[in-house]
């Protein structure tokens, strides 16, 4: 589903460039729920928007669902945002005026899909969270994980290849981020790809395979051993 | 082409934000409002300059004669001049190639004037039939008195609106008798005036007729003209001098002497009317493009903030799919859509508070404050295309920044 061959990606720090991502080698197969784990620096947030097309590499090849990404303008990146991706993100970003429903609905908006029908597929996610009650609510009248739950829904609701979670958890409390987490391994078990990324080890266990990154090069890529259990 | 989903978006939006809405189309209307305001009074003062100097040609020329001040060739100070048949042949084969319209005058005031019990008193002026054009009078219903009618000293009249009113109320004048002085005429047209109440409530009535009615002899009290349009100013004050002088010389009449003969000439305040009516185009011209000005900054600056202020919303739906040409026309849809609209109520508003003012002005000089409708629809046209630029310029930077730097912006 993910391929990433020596990728590299430096940003420009006024005369010097800072040397993020040295060399990744990394491939996620469909159906995986794999976390990548590193302290702040270590270049997790730079390849998860590479690999969610929020931002382009400048080395290497990354194949998403078997297409290489190159010369990617940013009208084609939306449209490949929009069918494979599903993004949730540590702040949430749901859009402070539109109701839960709204929110939930808007990707299908961008993927040119009917209102009716909109509204139909976003109040069926919402359901699937357990927020249908909530379809009316702004986003201020949720809580924390409420809203955590209409950004997963919005992510899931274009029926894309994989989702991508950025610290999903990094707002919450302890026992609000396990609940996230019960649910995107639900999600994950419905065979979607999800691909998160923490600093939490609590979290990082409940994941199938743990990528740990340091200074841009990863430094062990193992499968836990919870499925064992399970 | 409509797209409803779209237009449902937008209105969300702008519902949803609606103090942004307010901002930006209160700047709008407020500009739009200013404009038709100011320009409506401008041109208010100019219609009161226009209406003011409107009473007469704007080329004519009055020749009045008086009592001499000044003893010359022989004969005493205090002799009155008298203009007679002779003047007006004299002038009108003189200065043939300079004159337009020419009309010796008789008049008579407070003339009794009865039709069927209704009487009141009004001046009758004996005139050529060139006098219409010079008094601007406009022929409302039948005609003005006729050479023919010069010829025949026939007993016709046209006169004023206002008379017709007074002595004839709701019923037409034309082809009635009146009784003036008790001599029976036919009324033959009604004229308005735009010099206002005073000149639509004088009785013209052939020359000849006047004549022989109220004077012993080829009498007669003074003479209007008007010069050839195509005169230049200074040609025009040449030609009245030159007249003065020869007028003059055939009365006996001492060159300096002020009080004998007048020559009333138009030209010089005609000119001054117009220069003060060209500055008041500029300034109005001024005030309008300034007031303009300060709109498109306004609308310009709440645009570029409504833009920075949805930079992360603008990250959000990028990140979930939305084109960059998505976003720029969903920007511009919105900010030209509330530009419309506020510049419509802007317009509405100062169109409805002009008419509110109508003639409460009228002691200010300002006479019927209005703008011309290509005019505020021009600035209207003009606003929305600045909050267009205005808010494209914002946005097509905002689509361009990666959505990972939008999602960052707090």
């Amino acid at each position: 589903m993910i391929k990433i061959e020596n990728l590299h990606k430096s940003y420009p720090m006024g005369d010097e460039s800072l040397h993020v991502l040295k060399g990744l080698n990394l491939h996620i197969k469909e159906g995986e729920f794999v976390c990548i784990m590193g302290s702040s620096g270590s270049g997790k947030s730079t390849l998860l928007n590479i690999v969610g097309l929020l931002d382009v590499h400048d080395e290497g090849k990354y194949y998403l669902n078997g297409q290489l990404i190159e010369n990617l303008d940013e009208k084609k990146a939306a449209v490949l945002r929009n069918k494979f991706l599903g993004f949730v993100f540590q702040a949430f970003n749901l859009i402070t005026y539109k109701n839960a429903l709204e929110n939930v609905a808007l990707p299908l908006y961008y993927k040119g899909i009917g209102r009716k029908e909109r509204q139909k597929i976003a109040m069926d996610y919402l359901d699937k969270v357990g927020l249908k009650d909530w379809a009316n609510h702004l986003p201020s009248e949720l809580s924390g994980g409420q809203k955590q739950r209409v950004a997963i829904a919005r992510a899931l609701v274009t029926n894309p290849k994989v989702v991508l979670a950025d610290e999903p958890t990094g707002a919450l409390d302890s026992s609000t981020s396990h609940s996230v987490m019960e649910l995107l391994k639900e999600i994950n078990k419905e065979g979607m790809t999800v691909f998160v990324i923490t600093h939490e080890e609590d979290i990082a266990a409940e994941t199938d395979r743990i990528v740990r990154l340091r200074d841009g090069i990863i430094i062990s890529d193992e499968k836990t051993k919870k499925k064992v259990k399970a | 082409m409509f797209d409803l989903d779209r237009w449902r978006e937008i209105f969300q939006t702008l519902s949803k934000n609606k103090l942004r809405t307010a901002l930006s189309g209160f700047t709008i209307a407020f500009a739009i409002l200013l404009f038709t305001l100011l320009f409506g009074i401008g041109n208010g003062l100019k219609h009161f300059f226009e209406r003011e100097f409107a009473g007469d040609a704007m080329n004519s020329v009055y020749i009045n004669s008086g009592i001499t001040t000044k003893p010359y060739k022989g004969l005493q100070s205090g002799r009155r001049i008298q203009f007679r048949n002779d003047d007006t042949k004299f002038i009108n084969e003189k200065f043939e190639e300079n004159i337009d319209f020419f009309s010796p005058n008789v008049s008579r005031f407070n003339v009794l004037t009865i039709y069927k019990g209704k009487q009141n008193r009004y001046t009758v002026r004996g005139v050529y039939p060139d006098y219409q054009p010079l008094e601007s009078a406009v022929i409302e219903k039948g005609r003005f008195i006729s050479f023919l009618d010069l010829k025949k000293r026939a007993k016709v009249v046209a006169i004023g609106r206002l008379v017709e009113e007074d002595l004839y109320g709701n019923k037409s004048a034309l082809g009635k008798n009146i009784n003036i002085e008790g001599i029976s005429y036919q009324v033959v047209g009604v004229f308005s005036d735009p010099g206002g109440d005073r000149d639509e409530r004088f009785i013209y009535t052939p020359f000849t007729t006047a004549q022989g009615m109220y004077r012993e002899n080829d009498e007669l009290d003074y003479i209007g003209l008007t010069y050839n349009p195509k005169l230049s100013v200074d040609q025009a004050l040449a030609f009245t001098s030159l007249l003065t002088r020869v007028l003059k010389e055939k009365h006996s009449v001492d060159p300096r002497d002020q009080g004998a003969l007048r020559v009333q000439n138009y030209a010089e305040g005609a000119k001054n009317v117009q220069q003060f009516i060209m500055v008041l185009n500029v300034i109005i011209l001024f005030i309008g493009i300034g007031t303009l000005i300060a709109g498109v900054i306004g609308i310009s600056n709440i645009m570029v903030y409504i833009v920075k202020e949805r930079t992360k919303e603008l990250g959000i739906r990028k990140a979930l799919g939305a084109t960059p040409n998505s976003i720029v026309s969903m920007i511009m849809q919105e900010s030209i859509f509330v530009t419309a609209i506020a510049g419509y109520v802007g317009l509405m508003t100062g169109v409805f508070v002009l008419k509110g003012l109508g003639k409460s002005l009228e002691k200010y000089f300002i006479v019927n404050p209005s703008v011309e409708t290509y005019v505020v629809v021009g600035a209207t046209i003009v606003l929305v295309i600045a909050g267009t630029i205005a808010g494209y310029v914002p946005a097509t930077r905002a689509a361009r920044i990666k959505p990972i730097v939008a999602l960052n912006d707090e």
